[in-house]
C-alpha cells in the first residue's frame, strides 16, 4: 500500500494550523500563571464573553473597529475588577483556593455573558469582517477565496492569517516581557510576591495589568476560535482542549505554549487518523491529546520549558 | 449554651478515641439518623425523596469520593464525572449479566472495587506528576470513560442513547415478592441509598482516624516530607486513588440507579464533575460532613433561587434570565466563600458550635 504522502503532510499543516489556535489560548493561562501562580480556570469563559460582546456589538451594527475597540475596553475594565474585587483579597491564599475562585469566576462570568447578551449560538464571520475593514475600499478581498494551494496541499486562508496573528502576538509578548520595565516587574512578581513587593513593584497594579492583557488575548483567541467553532459554550470546551498544550509545554513558558500547541495540534490529527484506523475505533480525539501530555509528563513532570521545581523538606 | 461539653471527663483512651466525644453530638447524631430512617420515609412527598433527598445522597457519595482525594490527599482530580460514569455503567452491566442472586449493593460494590482499580490506572502518574500537571491525567479518564461507552455499546446493552433501568434490579434477596412491598418505590431507593451512603461516610470517617488516613494527610501536606519520615507515598496515592474512585464509583450507580433511573452517557458530561467540585470545595476540602453540606448548598441553591425569583417577581421574568443571575450568584458565592472563609462551609459549622458552645459568655 502506497503511502499517501500529500495526504499525510496536509494533515501536519493542518495540525499545526490548530495547535497555533492551541497555542492562543495557552499563552493566556501562562501569562496568569506566571505572574500570580494562579491557574485560571476562566480563561474559557473569559473567550466566551469577549467573543459575544464583540459578536453583539457587530450584530448591531457597530464598526469593525469601533467593536473591536469597545471589547477591548470591556475586558481590560474586567481586568481591573477581577484584580480589585477577588485577586487582592485572596493574595496569600493557598493555591488551590485560588483556583477555585477562578472557577467561581469562570460561572459568574458565564451567567453574566449570558444575561448581558444570550445563550444563542452566534456564528462569527471573521474573515468577511476582515475583508470589509481592510480591503473592501477596492474591492479586492483577501480572503473571498478560501484556500490556497501549495505543492497539491491546500491551505485554509484564515488559519494562516490566525497563524500570523498568533506569531505576532506572542513575539510581541516576548519582547514586552523580557525588555520593558513593565514587563521585568512583572517577572519578578512571578519570581517572588514578597521579594517584589520588597523592592517597590505595586503588586496590585502589576495584577490588574496581568488580568487586562490575558482579558485582551481571550478576546483574539476567542475571536480566531469563533470563527471556526461558533460563538457558544463549546469555546469554553474548547479551551480545556487547550490543556494539555500549557501542561506539555510547561506552566511557566511562553514559547513551551506554542511548542506544546504544535505538537499536541499535530499529534491529535496523527493520531485520530492512524491510530484510530489501527484500533478500528473512531473519535479519539477526545482523550488523546491528554494522552500525549501525559506521556510527555512522565518524563518530564514539569512540561517541556517549565520551571523545574525544587522541592525541600 | 445550646450544648456544653462541662461534665463530659475523658479518663480513658478509649473514650478520647470516640466518634463523637461531646455526649449531645452523639444524641444529636442518633436522633438526626433515626429520623431520616424511620420518620422521613413516611412523611416526605415522592417528589422531595425523588427530587431532593435521592439526588443529594448520590451526588453527596460522589462529593466524598472527591473529597477523600483531593481534600485528604492533595491530588487535584476533574475527572470525577468519567469515575461515577465507569460506576453506574459497570453496575448495569453485572447486573445485567449475573445470575439471579446477584443483588444491587454487592453489584455496586463490585463496580465500585473495578472503578478504583481504573482510577487507580489514572492515578499511576501522580507517582510523578504533582499539583495542576495531574489535572491532565484525570481529565484524560474523564474524556476516556466518555469515548468508551460511546464506542462500545455492548455496555449500554446496545440501547441507542439511555436505558431505563428496569425494576426488577432493585429487589433484595426477594423482599419484594415475600413481603409484598414495592422495592423500586421512591421510599425503598431512598432507604438504599441512605443505607449505602451512611455506611460509607461512616467508613470514611472512621478511615481518616486511623494511621491510612494520616498517611493520606501527610501525603497531602507534604509528600517529600512525608516519605522522608517512611510513609510510603506511593502505595499511599494509590490507595487514595482506589477508595475516592470506589466512592465515585458507587456515587455514580446510585445517581443511575436511584435519582435518574436512566443510563446514559450524557448524564456523566464534564460540568458534573465541575459540579461536583464544587461541592467538595464549599462544603470544605477535608471535611467528610462537610462534603454534605456543599452538596445540599451546591444542589439546591439554583432550585431555590429560581423558586425565589418565581415567588418574588411572580414569573415577571423567564427562566433563562433567572438562571443567568442564579449562575452570577452562584459565582459570586464561591468567591465570597473563599475570601471570608477558605475551609468551606464546614469550617463556617466549626465556628459556629464554638460560639454556640461558649454562647452567652463567650470569654
Amino acid at each position: 500500500m502506497g503511502f499517501d504522502w500529500v495526504f499525510f503532510t496536509e494533515l501536519i499543516v493542518g495540525g499545526l494550523m490548530s495547535g497555533v489556535m492551541y497555542s492562543l489560548v495557552a499563552v493566556g493561562f501562562v501569562l496568569i500563571y506566571k505572574s500570580s501562580g494562579i491557574f485560571n480556570f476562566a480563561q474559557g469563559t473569559m473567550l466566551l464573553f469577549a467573543a459575544l460582546t464583540f459578536v453583539k456589538l457587530t450584530e448591531g451594527s457597530v464598526n469593525f473597529w469601533v467593536a473591536l475597540a469597545v471589547s477591548t475596553g470591556t475586558m481590560v475594565v474586567f481586568g481591573i475588577l477581577v484584580e480589585r474585587f477577588m485577586m487582592r483579597p485572596l493574595a496569600n491564599q493557598s493555591l488551590l483556593s485560588l483556583f477555585m475562585a477562578t472557577v467561581g469566576l469562570a460561572i459568574l462570568i458565564e451567567g453574566l455573558a449570558q444575561y448581558m447578551w444570550d445563550s444563542a449560538i452566534h456564528g462569527l464571520q471573521l474573515a468577511d469582517f476582515l475583508d470589509l475593514a481592510l480591503l473592501d475600499p477596492v474591492n479586492m478581498t483577501i480572503f473571498v477565496v478560501d484556500y490556497i494551494e501549495w505543492l497539491d496541499i491546500l491551505i485554509s486562508k484564515f488559519d494562516i492569517f490566525a497563524t500570523i496573528v498568533a506569531g505576532s502576538m506572542i513575539l510581541i509578548l516576548a519582547v514586552f516581557f523580557q525588555k520593558t520595565r513593565t514587563g521585568m516587574s512583572l517577572r519578578a512578581v512571578s519570581d517572588d510576591h514578597l521579594a517584589a513587593m520588597a523592592v517597590g513593584i505595586p503588586l496590585s497594579r502589576v495584577w490588574a495589568l496581568v488580568w487586562a492583557v490575558t482579558g485582551i488575548i481571550a478576546l483574539i483567541a476567542g475571536l480566531l476560535w469563533a470563527e471556526r467553532v461558533s460563538v457558544s459554550f463549546t469555546l469554553v470546551e474548547a479551551v480545556l482542549k487547550a490543556l494539555p498544550v500549557i501542561l506539555i509545554g510547561g506552566l511557566t513558558s511562553i514559547p513551551g505554549a506554542i511548542v506544546g500547541g504544535l505538537i499536541i495540534g499535530v499529534g491529535e490529527k496523527l493520531g485520530e487518523i492512524y491510530l484510530g484506523d489501527l484500533i478500528g475505533v473512531q473519535g479519539i480525539e477526545t482523550w488523546f491529546s491528554y494522552f500525549i501530555a501525559l506521556i510527555f509528563l512522565l518524563f518530564r513532570p514539569s512540561g517541556l520549558f517549565g520551571l523545574k521545581t525544587i522541592e525541600r523538606v | 449554651m445550646i450544648y456544653r461539653e462541662t461534665g463530659t471527663f475523658i479518663t480513658s483512651y478509649l473514650e478520647d478515641r470516640k466518634l463523637f466525644p461531646i455526649p449531645f453530638d452523639k444524641w444529636a447524631m442518633a436522633v438526626f439518623m433515626l429520623f431520616m430512617v424511620f420518620v422521613v420515609p413516611f412523611i416526605a412527598s415522592d417528589y422531595w425523596l425523588a427530587a431532593h433527598l435521592i439526588p443529594i445522597l448520590a451526588y453527596g457519595t460522589a462529593a466524598l469520593g472527591l473529597n477523600l482525594l483531593t481534600g485528604m490527599t492533595g491530588q487535584l482530580s476533574l475527572g470525577t464525572a468519567g469515575f461515577m460514569c465507569f460506576g453506574a455503567f459497570f453496575t448495569f452491566n453485572i447486573m445485567l449479566r449475573s445470575p439471579e442472586w446477584m443483588n444491587l449493593p454487592l453489584a455496586m460494590i463490585l463496580a465500585g472495587s473495578v472503578t478504583g482499580v481504573i482510577g487507580i490506572i489514572f492515578g499511576l502518574p501522580s507517582i510523578r506528576i504533582k499539583g495542576f500537571y495531574l489535572l491532565v491525567s484525570t481529565l484524560a479518564a474523564q474524556y476516556f470513560a466518555l469515548w468508551f461507552f460511546r464506542s462500545y455499546p455492548y455496555f449500554l446493552n446496545y440501547a441507542t442513547a439511555t436505558v431505563t433501568l428496569p425494576d426488577h434490579h432493585f429487589d433484595l434477596f426477594g423482599i419484594g415478592e415475600t413481603f409484598n412491598v414495592d422495592m423500586a418505590s421512591f421510599e425503598a431507593k431512598y432507604l438504599l441509598s441512605l443505607g449505602i451512603v451512611t455506611a460509607l461516610a461512616l467508613f470514611a470517617k472512621n478511615l481518616m482516624r486511623s494511621a491510612t488516613g494520616r498517611n493520606f494527610m501527610a501525603v497531602r501536606d507534604m509528600d517529600i516530607a512525608a516519605s522522608v519520615i517512611g510513609i510510603p507515598v506511593i502505595r499511599t496515592k494509590m490507595l487514595a486513588f482506589f477508595v475516592s474512585c470506589f466512592y465515585c464509583g458507587v456515587g455514580g450507580a446510585l445517581f443511575c440507579y436511584a435519582y435518574l433511573q436512566v443510563l446514559g452517557i450524557r448524564t456523566f458530561e464534564m460540568n458534573r464533575s465541575f459540579e461536583i467540585l464544587f461541592m467538595a470545595i464549599i462544603g470544605g476540602l477535608g471535611s467528610i460532613a462537610g462534603s454534605f453540606y456543599g452538596t445540599v448548598l451546591v444542589y439546591e441553591f439554583p432550585i431555590l433561587f429560581s423558586w425565589a425569583g418565581d415567588y418574588i417577581f411572580g414569573g415577571a421574568f423567564d427562566t433563562a434570565v433567572v438562571d443567568n443571575v442564579a449562575k452570577i450568584m452562584y459565582g459570586i458565592l464561591i468567591i465570597a466563600l473563599l475570601i471570608r472563609e477558605p475551609g468551606g462551609l464546614a469550617a463556617l459549622w466549626a465556628t459556629a458550635k464554638q460560639k454556640l458552645r461558649t454562647w452567652p459568655f463567650p470569654h
